[in-house]
Order: C-alpha cells, then sequence, then structure tokens
C-alpha cells in the first residue's frame, strides 16, 4: 500500500473522470477515502455527502476512526486513496472556509499565551503568512471571545482555565475563522452540563446562519436532541441520514457491535421516544 | 578586578552568542524538544567536517551549510529511528547524535587533525582567545567571534520577527496551523536549519558541550518568569545577556576567594545561567518558590483569622453567665495550626479591629461580631446543605464544613440560603445575614 498524498490523488482521480457523480456543492463530500496507520486501515472505503446547513454528528465506538475522518478530511494525515471536496473545490483552495477544533487534549495548555492570543491564532489564516496580526484582528477575537461568555477571561493564562473554558476557547477560535464549514473534534468531550449547553446554543446560532457544523460526539443519549443529521460511524460508514430516519436500534447495533452496554441503553432511549411520538 | 577593553569584549561576544542561541532554544523549550538541541548540536559536526572535506577550504559558509544540511538530517533520521525501532524519542536521539558526533571526532582525527579543526575547541570553544582573532567591519577592528555570532543574532531575531506568527501558532497548535496552510513540518525545518547554523557560529565560542546550556538554560527560566509567548522571548534574551556578563565577571572573581587562578569564562556562563534559573526557580513572581510559599501562608493566616473570629462568637452563643472568657492559650490550643501562624492570625484580628485583648481574655468587637456571624452563617448553612441535601450523617460534616466556609463566594451563600433559614442539623440557629 502506498501512502499518497490526498492533494495528489485528486488530481489522479479528477483526470479518470471520476469527479461529476458527486454533488459539486456539498459542504463536504468525500469519495472513496482509505486511511491506515501502519498497513492496519482505519477507514475504509468513505463515501459522504454532508448536507449544507445542518447539525451533523459523527458517532461511532473508539477506534471507529471518527478523529481520523476528519483529520483525513483536512490533509492532516496522508490517505491511501480519497478525493475530498469541499463546497465543490479541493480542501486546499478551501482553507478559509474550514474551521478546525481538535480535542482538547492536543495541545499544551502550559503554553504562554493567554485565551485572547489562542483565539486570535483563528484569525491567523486570513491574516496570511508573515503578516502581523493587527488591532481589527483582536477586536474580532473579542467578540467571538464574547459570544462564548468568556470576554472578561480575555487576559488569563490558558492553564488557568477550567476545562469547560477551555474548550469554550477552542470554540471562540472557530468562530474567530468565520468559516463556512466547521469541523469539531469531542467538543463537548467532559465538559459540564451548563458549557455543553452554551456550546449547544453557539452551534445552533451558526446553523441560523447558514453554516455547516460536523461534531465528533460520544453520547449517544443527546444525539436527538442536538443533531440534525448523524453519520454512523465504525471505520466504514454504517448509515448516513437525517437523524428522524437513520438512528434506529438496528443501525445502533451494526455500528457498536458487541458493546452492548451502550448499545442497550440508547436503544431503550429510542424505545421510548418512539413511544411517545406515538402517542 | 582588573576589567580592560578585552573583558569587555569577551562579554560582548559572549553575549551575543548566549543570545543568538536562546532565541531557537526558546522555541525548542516550548515545544518539549529541549534536547533536540542537543541532538542538533552535536550531530553538526561531522557536516562541517565533511563540508570541509569535500571541497577542502575553510570557507565559513560552506561549512554552514554543510552544518545545517546535516541538522535537518539530523531530524529526519531521530523521526526515522523513533518510528521503525521501539525506541521513544529520547533513545532515538542519543543514538542519531552520539553516532554523527563521534563520526565528526572520527574525521577530525582522520583528516583534519589540528591543521584546520582543533577538536578540543570544538568541544570547548575559545572564548578567552576570541579576542586575538580581529576582523574588520565597516572599518572597525571587532573580534571575529562577535561578528559571526552577532550575524546569528541578527539572522534569528529577523527570522523570529518575520515569523512570530507561524511559529507561535505551529508550536502551540500543529494541527490547527497545518489545517490552515501554514506547513508545520517546513515552519520547523527553519526552526532546525536556524539551530543548527546558530550552533556551528557558536562553536568556537563556547564549544559544543556548553552550547546546549545556551540554547535550553535562558528559555526554560524566561517562561519561568512570565505566560506570555512576547515577553517570554524577551525576557530569554536579557537572560542570555545577563549570563555573559554574570559568567565573566564569576570566571573573574570567583577564583580569587579560593586562592587559584584563572577559570573558563565558557563554563563560567553555563553556571551562571544554571545559577540564575535556580534564582527564578526560587524567586518568580507565580510559579517561584518563595511566591507560592507566601501564597501558601497567607492562605493559612487568612483561615486561622476566620477561626478565630468563629471560636470566640461560638464560645459567645454558649457561653452562661460566669464563663471565663476564652484566652489567647486556649485560642492557640483550638487552632491546632503552628504556633507562629497562631500569633500571627491573633496580631491580625486584633489589629483589624475584630477582637479585643484585655489581661489575656478575648472579647469580639461589634465589627468582629459581624464578621464572626456571616462565617458561621456560612459553616452552618453548609452543614444543612450536606446533610439536607446530600443526605451526610449529621456527625460527619462538620469537618468539611469547617473547610469549605472559607471558600464560598457570596453568589454561593445566596444559593445556599435560597433554603429556608432555622437551624443546622445540630439543632444549632443559622445566624441571619447582615441586616
Amino acid at each position: 500500500m502506498t501512502q499518497k498524498d490526498p492533494e495528489q490523488s485528486e488530481h489522479v482521480n479528477e483526470a479518470s473522470g471520476l469527479g461529476p457523480e458527486h454533488s459539486s456543492g456539498s459542504p463536504l463530500s468525500i469519495h472513496d477515502l482509505t486511511v491506515a496507520y501502519d498497513r492496519r486501515p482505519v477507514l475504509w472505503d468513505v463515501d459522504l455527502d454532508v448536507p449544507a446547513g445542518k447539525l451533523i454528528t459523527i458517532v461511532g465506538p473508539n477506534g471507529a476512526g471518527k478523529s481520523t475522518l476528519l483529520k483525513a478530511a483536512l490533509g492532516l494525515i496522508p490517505s491511501t486513496s480519497g478525493r475530498i471536496r469541499v463546497f465543490g473545490k479541493p480542501m486546499k483552495q478551501q482553507r478559509s472556509e474550514v474551521a478546525y477544533v481538535p480535542q482538547r487534549e492536543s495541545v499544551d495548555w502550559q503554553f504562554p499565551v493567554s485565551a485572547l492570543d489562542v483565539v486570535m491564532m483563528g484569525r491567523y489564516g486570513a491574516v496570511g503568512w508573515c503578516r502581523p496580526v493587527g488591532r481589527r484582528h483582536r477586536e474580532q477575537a473579542l467578540a467571538a471571545l464574547d459570544r462564548v461568555g468568556l470576554g472578561d477571561m480575555a487576559a488569563r493564562q490558558i492553564s488557568q482555565l477550567s476545562g469547560g473554558q477551555q474548550q469554550r476557547v477552542f470554540l471562540a477560535r472557530a468562530l474567530a475563522q468565520d468559516a463556512q464549514l466547521y469541523l469539531m473534534d469531542e467538543p463537548l468531550a467532559s465538559v459540564d452540563a451548563a458549557t455543553e449547553q452554551a456550546i449547544i446554543e453557539v452551534l445552533r446560532t451558526l446553523r441560523t446562519e447558514g453554516r455547516t457544523v460536523v461534531v465528533v460526539h460520544h453520547d449517544l443519549q443527546t444525539v436527538e436532541d442536538y443533531f440534525d443529521h448523524v453519520i454512523l460511524l465504525n471505520m466504514r460508514v454504517v448509515a448516513s441520514g437525517p437523524v428522524s430516519e437513520v438512528f434506529t436500534a438496528e443501525a445502533l447495533r451494526q455500528t457498536y457491535g458487541g458493546q452492548l452496554t451502550i448499545l442497550s441503553e440508547a436503544s431503550e432511549r429510542l424505545a421510548r421516544s418512539n413511544d411517545v411520538g406515538r402517542s | 578586578m582588573n576589567w580592560q577593553l578585552y573583558d569587555t569584549w569577551l562579554v560582548i561576544t559572549g553575549a551575543l552568542c548566549a543570545m543568538a542561541c536562546a532565541l531557537p532554544g526558546a522555541q525548542l523549550v516550548l515545544r518539549r524538544r529541549s534536547m533536540m538541541g542537543e541532538a542538533i548540536t552535536h550531530a553538526v559536526l561531522p557536516g562541517v567536517v565533511i563540508a570541509f572535506l569535500i571541497t577542502s577550504i575553510r570557507d565559513p559558509l560552506v561549512m554552514l551549510l554543510g552544518a545545517v544540511v546535516i541538522g535537518v538530517l539530523t531530524t529526519v533520521l531521530v523521526d526515522f529511528v523513533q518510528r521503525s525501532g521501539r525506541t521513544e524519542i529520547g533513545a532515538s536521539m542519543g543514538i542519531v547524535f552520539t553516532t554523527l558526533f563521534a563520526l565528526g571526532l572520527v574525521l577530525i582525527r582522520a583528516f583534519a587533525d589540528d591543521v584546520v579543526i582543533d577538536p578540543h575547541v570544538v568541544i570547548y570553544g575559545s572564548i578567552e582567545l576570541s579576542y586575538l582573532d580581529q576582523t574588520s567591519l565597516f572599518g572597525w577592528s571587532v573580534p571575529r567571534g562577535a561578528v559571526v555570532n552577532g550575524g546569528a543574532l541578527l539572522i534569528n531575531g529577523l527570522v523570529f520577527l518575520v515569523f512570530h506568527k507561524e511559529l507561535k501558532l505551529t508550536a502551540f497548535d500543529e494541527s490547527l496551523a497545518a489545517a490552515m496552510g501554514f506547513r508545520p513540518r517546513l515552519v520547523q525545518g527553519i526552526l532546525m536549519a536556524m539551530t543548527a547554523a546558530t550552533a556551528v557560529a557558536a562553536f568556537e565560542t563556547v564549544g559544543s558541550l556548553l552550547v546546549v546550556a545556551m540554547f535550553i538554560v535562558p528559555g526554560a527560566t524566561a517562561w519561568m518568569m512570565t505566560d506570555r509567548y512576547g515577553p517570554m522571548l524577551v525576557w530569554t534574551l536579557v537572560l542570555a545577556a545577563a549570563t555573559a556578563l554574570l559568567g565573566h565577571v564569576a570566571a573573574l572573581v570567583v577564583p580569587g576567594w579560593f586562592g587559584f587562578e584563572g577559570m573558563s569564562t565558557a563554563g563560567s556562563m553555563a553556571v551562571m545561567s544554571g545559577v540564575l534559573f535556580a534564582a527564578a526557580w526560587a524567586f518568580s513572581p507565580r510559579h517561584g518558590l518563595i511566591a507560592r510559599a507566601v501564597g501558601r501562608r497567607q492562605l493559612s493566616l487568612r483561615i486561622a483569622k476566620e477561626d478565630v473570629l468563629g471560636l470566640l462568637y461560638r464560645h459567645e452563643e454558649g457561653a452562661r453567665s460566669g464563663d471565663r472568657p476564652l484566652t489567647a492559650g486556649d485560642l492557640r490550643e483550638a487552632l491546632s495550626v503552628s504556633r507562629s501562624i497562631a500569633v500571627a492570625a491573633l496580631r491580625g484580628v486584633r489589629s483589624a479591629g475584630q477582637v479585643t485583648i484585655e489581661s489575656n481574655r478575648l472579647q469580639l468587637t461589634e465589627q468582629g461580631r459581624v464578621a464572626a456571624r456571616s462565617l458561621v452563617r456560612t459553616h452552618r448553612l453548609w452543614e444543612r446543605f450536606l446533610w439536607e441535601r446530600l443526605g451526610l450523617r449529621p456527625d460527619h460534616i462538620h469537618g468539611t464544613a469547617d473547610r469549605l466556609e472559607h471558600f464560598t463566594s457570596p453568589a454561593m451563600i445566596e444559593e445556599l440560603s435560597a433554603h429556608d433559614e432555622g437551624e443546622d442539623p445540630h439543632g444549632r440557629p443559622i445566624p441571619p445575614a447582615e441586616d
């Protein structure tokens, strides 16, 4: 198996005429994506078309390749095969339309920067190589911090923030990117209930503004409350579609396999909600 | 101390060298790749020698190029060894750089011994001799070492200015940088090339052993002094310059104290950077040992003062006529803190006008009683909460409430008192809020 640069393989596919069959306008269109670590496939033959202007969640068991899917879509890790399109164009041409929220554990929170500094990094892409950050960018970053309710924490060194606040700083940084497509890796992991609500409110506002938000999520209990569209992933895409149609006990069983405790909880809840729907 | 022009130039050369090294070093420290500095500074040696052997001229630019190539190669090799073997990053660096450094020494011995490159100088540096090797700069005669290191500092400074944003972002969050198209691997390559080139420039001044101290220690020290990226870089430069000055002064003065002569300035600079690190560790305003000890003492003092008020209030509450008032000795016993804290706490509440002491009898003033009442109120509100809401047994809650009462914000007191007032689980009244 040879590892190809994702951009290169795109050109190859384009030449072979695979392009037109996928909708060009989708915020994120993935075709035949395969990713392997040490020859062990993590994602296999993934096809996806993400609907525009929706809150979309990716769920699946640990090791299902959820984070890998986001990283491969962004071109952060090499893929064996696959073609990625963002609003019909290669990722390389669309970087300014995409904002990424990595997992909180992926950075060193002792790093000597304030919350505002981190949010300002969201503007770096728009500023471009070797150009200084201006006062305008600073104000945009402050506005983004205000939107997540951390305006008064701007000067705090980031290790002095709580976990939930750190997660919101990351969210504010993504807001500062002012993108059309948001890819978020577990933004609701280990945050308290109030923070979770605050984050969901921000995501809903983004949807109202017509932006598309893709969230890797771990809590099956809240999928129906928070999201419009669900992608069930376990190395392959088990199912993808509107939550009301796709998020079924059967599809969950296929996705989670033997992990029965999570499964039974979720299906119980599904059964209950179906009852409520009927009555 | 007999200070001459020679000493001034020596300090300038040393300071330029230390500052040039400290800039890329600070980035390495932030990336938690400090030992990569060690690896590169050692690994560049064969690069220098091979470049010389191929071109057989001692052109500094050629040697620099050789060093940069092999410096970047080192990072690639370390990555490769780490991924292909079962070695952690430290081990793979150890494998790569010691091999390359040894190869460099072997090559010098075999082909270039004493002719053009002195292995002794490579290892120990020769800052003391740098003044003798003069070159001309804009018509002035200045030590070549100062020009070389000054040039390195100038270039590094420019790179840090031009790539300020890129270096900061890739050091903090590589994946976001990549997602934005900032090429973290390219930026890391620039940093490693800078490290290698700076190391070569610094070799003749401080040698390959001590250069590691110049790279790492100022940045690590600066990180203790500040929580901001820009100020940290400024601190790094200041500390590096201070290292050179203090190091040379120490090299001149200290041997006299112990009755021996001469001390290596480069060695003394490295020692001094360690001393400055220790000083920062002790005195840094936020993370320093002393700052934290003072903070802890202030906290225990505040708690002890609040406990004094609480004890007096409870005593007053339960006292029948004829009971003797509490004495300072009673309180010291009841507080169960060190004597010095207890004494300081008593002095504190007295000078704040909360307690009067007359012939060893302690009495709350009206002002003290108000403070004490609010404290006891918080305590009993907590007891009620722990008992009623959390279902803890009344005889298990006193200790917890005793700790919580000192850390309860007004907002939380309001929350707690939302439930109706009355008595605590032990049947004692919860004092009303201030009227």
